[in-house]
């Protein structure tokens, strides 16, 4: 997996509230058997129109944001499907970061899955934030993992809270796969214990 | 164990396998189903790194969500949809999982099959790659929808790494009156509650109308749990759990199944067992309800109206009602039964079983669909769909100037042919009303099978009471 270390770059805004994971990215889009490539479908119906061209007042279609790095959104952002290519999709077009008052948990741990960092902050923080994301290309962000703080383009700096253990697999790049088969005597121990106990599963 | 427990801590404690110091826990899964969209990374994820799937018996695959519903003997028409198929039958084959390939009659949606195959159990833990896996918490499972990542995670351990959720209940008390259903009771609760009011939460669904439903209600009910954004849904398994289950393919025989019974008989949530959070809706206030809007929270009994925005006081909350009017083409104040229709479908993974099927006869038998109304009838499976054939349900559905389709998820999410054209408006069973869920700029109306049916007949959104 990708670390995530320091990230520095535009941060877009998107006050929407319940942006679900078919808006980022719709089911149609979801054919493929590749993990990359899913960049130009991102948020496709709010980004282009019925021909398939660029609406020039969607954010991400704005000069000063198509290179944004990080994502200020409203609150239950990635509710819905399951689906990791909204995750993908994020990544793909390369954003790395999304701050939002709250996500929903399937769409939460899939970003972290792919080295991707998500924080939650208090909706008036997030009003600060987006306003300064409407700045467009002034708005630059520092997120920095180790220290646990947003640095805004004015120099103030806001910390945030985050799992121990995401943070510490963000920081190193860790495969939670490798991890997870380190322990394979525990799973073995489990199964044995189960086969006795349940024997029908 | 200290104190009185719920259901969801019994079936967590029962399946750590370990507790890292920060409260991480690793947890055993007993039952993997798998389709054909998130998982070819997963497979593709094994394959680079020289990884085995650790548990193929635990694990059933099923292609569901891109197969067409007709002419099924010519293949799959699209290509990538081809593809994707086609790699899971390569991917189950490599590494030996069983699958029910296209042309089976097991196959169907996977929140289908589960159930009928009797691979679903009480008191399991349940995952698959898809957010409707809260369905299977009907018997009793602790089931939860994964991202591609986590597919990956458990083919090759065969456990997930997760913190644990909160307790919540939701009970309904009192009996549902005539003619509401377990859709009708899932949208009401969602209504109340908001589409992240389960957020963190696993739900436990509880009160004499949730213990009245049949088996097809519950999973009706638990199905829709994501809408709410929780985590899981769960229902303690009782006698009609156990009836359901008995003889079914895949479940415990003799000995075994008394073992298991023994087992699954202690399940149910200790009495004074607490909760972090706590609803309580009565049955009895429960209508035929309807969606306006482009989520599931937006729901209004049929004899409501589309709300207006000028009620509204939170500019965000406006902002997002004036875009979803916009996008649904309703003006505020337009009667509900007024809201003409195009397309009905009756189908997907909350409402496409043999009682769905039967439901939705009751309205049909003798009537006509209106002229202008495409209706869609996709049973959940190959076996639904024989049951129904059986019953003489396909002929009481096309003499009425409906389709009689094959399984899979169809228009639900439109990953096949079955979609919604821009503009065009769906009276639906399905469970998602998001923008360009059922193909763009489609408009989704969610509703009860039954409802679906009124809705087809009268070629508008209907009152389903007025049927009987």
């Amino acid at each position: 997996m990708e670390k995530f270390t320091s990230l520095t770059g535009v941060a877009a805004p998107l006050p929407m509230v319940n942006v679900d994971t078919d808006m980022i990215i719709p089911a149609r889009f979801l054919k493929s058997i590749k993990r990359t490539g899913f960049g130009p479908s991102l948020f496709y119906t709010l980004r282009y129109d019925e021909q398939g061209k660029e609406r020039p007042d969607f954010v991400l279609n704005q000069p000063a944001y198509r290179k944004a790095k990080i994502l200020v959104a409203g609150t239950n952002f990635g509710c819905g499907s399951s689906r990791e290519h909204a995750p993908w999709a994020l990544d793909n077009f390369g954003i790395r970061c999304v701050i939002a008052p709250d996500f929903a948990d399937i769409f939460y741990n899939n970003a972290f899955k792919n080295g991707m960092l998500l924080i939650r902050l208090p909706q008036e923080q997030i009003d600060q934030l987006t306003h300064d994301a409407e700045n467009g290309a002034n708005a630059t962000f520092t997120v920095d993992l180790e220290s646990q703080e947003i640095r805004r383009p004015d120099g103030g700096v806001i910390k945030f809270d985050i799992d121990p253990f995401k943070k510490h697999c963000l920081l190193n790049g860790l495969d939670d796969i490798g991890l997870t088969l380190q322990k394979g005597t525990k799973i073995s121990s489990y199964e044995e214990k189960m086969k006795a106990a349940q024997p029908w599963l | 164990m200290a104190g009185p427990r719920t259901l969801f801590d019994k079936i967590w404690d029962a399946h750590l396998v370990d507790q890292q110091a920060d409260g991480t826990c690793l947890i055993f899964i007993d039952r993997h189903l798998v389709h054909e969209v998130t998982s070819p990374q997963a497979f593709e994820g094994l394959r680079n790194t020289g990884r085995k799937v650790r548990r193929p018996d635990l694990t059933l695959a099923v292609p569901d969500h891109n197969v067409p519903t007709e002419n099924r003997d010519k293949g799959i028409e699209e290509e990538e949809s081809r593809i994707q198929v086609e790699a899971l039958t390569t991917n189950c084959k490599e590494f030996g999982i069983q699958l029910f390939g296209m042309d089976d009659i097991r196959q169907g949606i996977c929140h289908v099959i589960g159930p009928e195959q009797g691979f679903t159990l009480p008191g399991t833990t349940m995952v698959c790659g898809d957010s409707h896996t809260a369905t299977h918490g009907a018997f009793g499972s602790l089931a939860f929808g994964i991202g591609t990542s986590e597919v990956e995670h458990v083919l090759a351990s065969q456990t997930m790494i997760q913190t644990k959720a909160k307790n919540m209940r939701i009970s309904v008390d009192g009996a549902l009156p005539v003619g509401i259903t377990a859709k009708d009771m899932i949208l009401a609760i969602i209504g109340k509650i908001g589409t992240a009011g389960g957020t963190g939460c696993v739900v436990e669904y509880a009160g004499e109308a949730v213990r009245n439903l049949d088996m097809a209600g519950r999973m009706t009910v638990c199905n829709m749990t994501i809408e709410a954004g929780a985590r899981a849904g769960l229902i303690a398994p009782d006698e009609k759990t156990f009836e359901y289950l008995m003889g079914r393919p895949m479940s415990p025989k003799g000995a075994t199944w008394e073992m298991a019974l023994t087992y699954w008989k202690s399940l149910p949530s200790d009495p004074g067992a607490k909760y972090d959070v706590e609803v309580t809706l009565n049955a009895r206030d429960i209508t035929p309800m309807v969606t306006w809007g482009t989520s599931p929270e937006d729901v209004v009994p049929i004899t409501g109206h589309v709300p207006d925005p000028k009620d509204i006081a939170d500019e965000g909350k406006r902002k997002k009602l004036e875009r979803s009017l916009a996008y649904m083409g309703l003006t505020p104040g337009t009667a509900m039964q007024d809201v003409r229709i195009d397309k009905m479908f009756i189908g997907s993974c909350t409402n496409s079983r043999i009682e769905d099927l039967r439901a939705a006869a009751v309205i049909v038998k003798g009537r006509k669909k209106a002229d202008h109304v495409q209706a869609l009838v996709v049973p959940g499976s190959g076996l639904v769909k024989e049951q129904a054939e059986s019953e003489g349900l396909d002929k009481i559905f096309t003499d009425a100037g409906f389709e009689w389709r094959d399984a899979g998820c169809s228009m639900c999410l439109a990953m096949n042919n079955d979609k919604l054209k821009p503009g065009e408006r769906s009276a639906s069973t399905s469970n998602r009303n998001f923008e360009g869920r059922q193909g763009p700029g489609g408009r989704t109306h969610l509703l009860s099978p039954a409802m679906a049916a009124a809705a087809a007949i009268k070629g508008h959104l209907a009152d389903v009471r007025e049927f009987n």
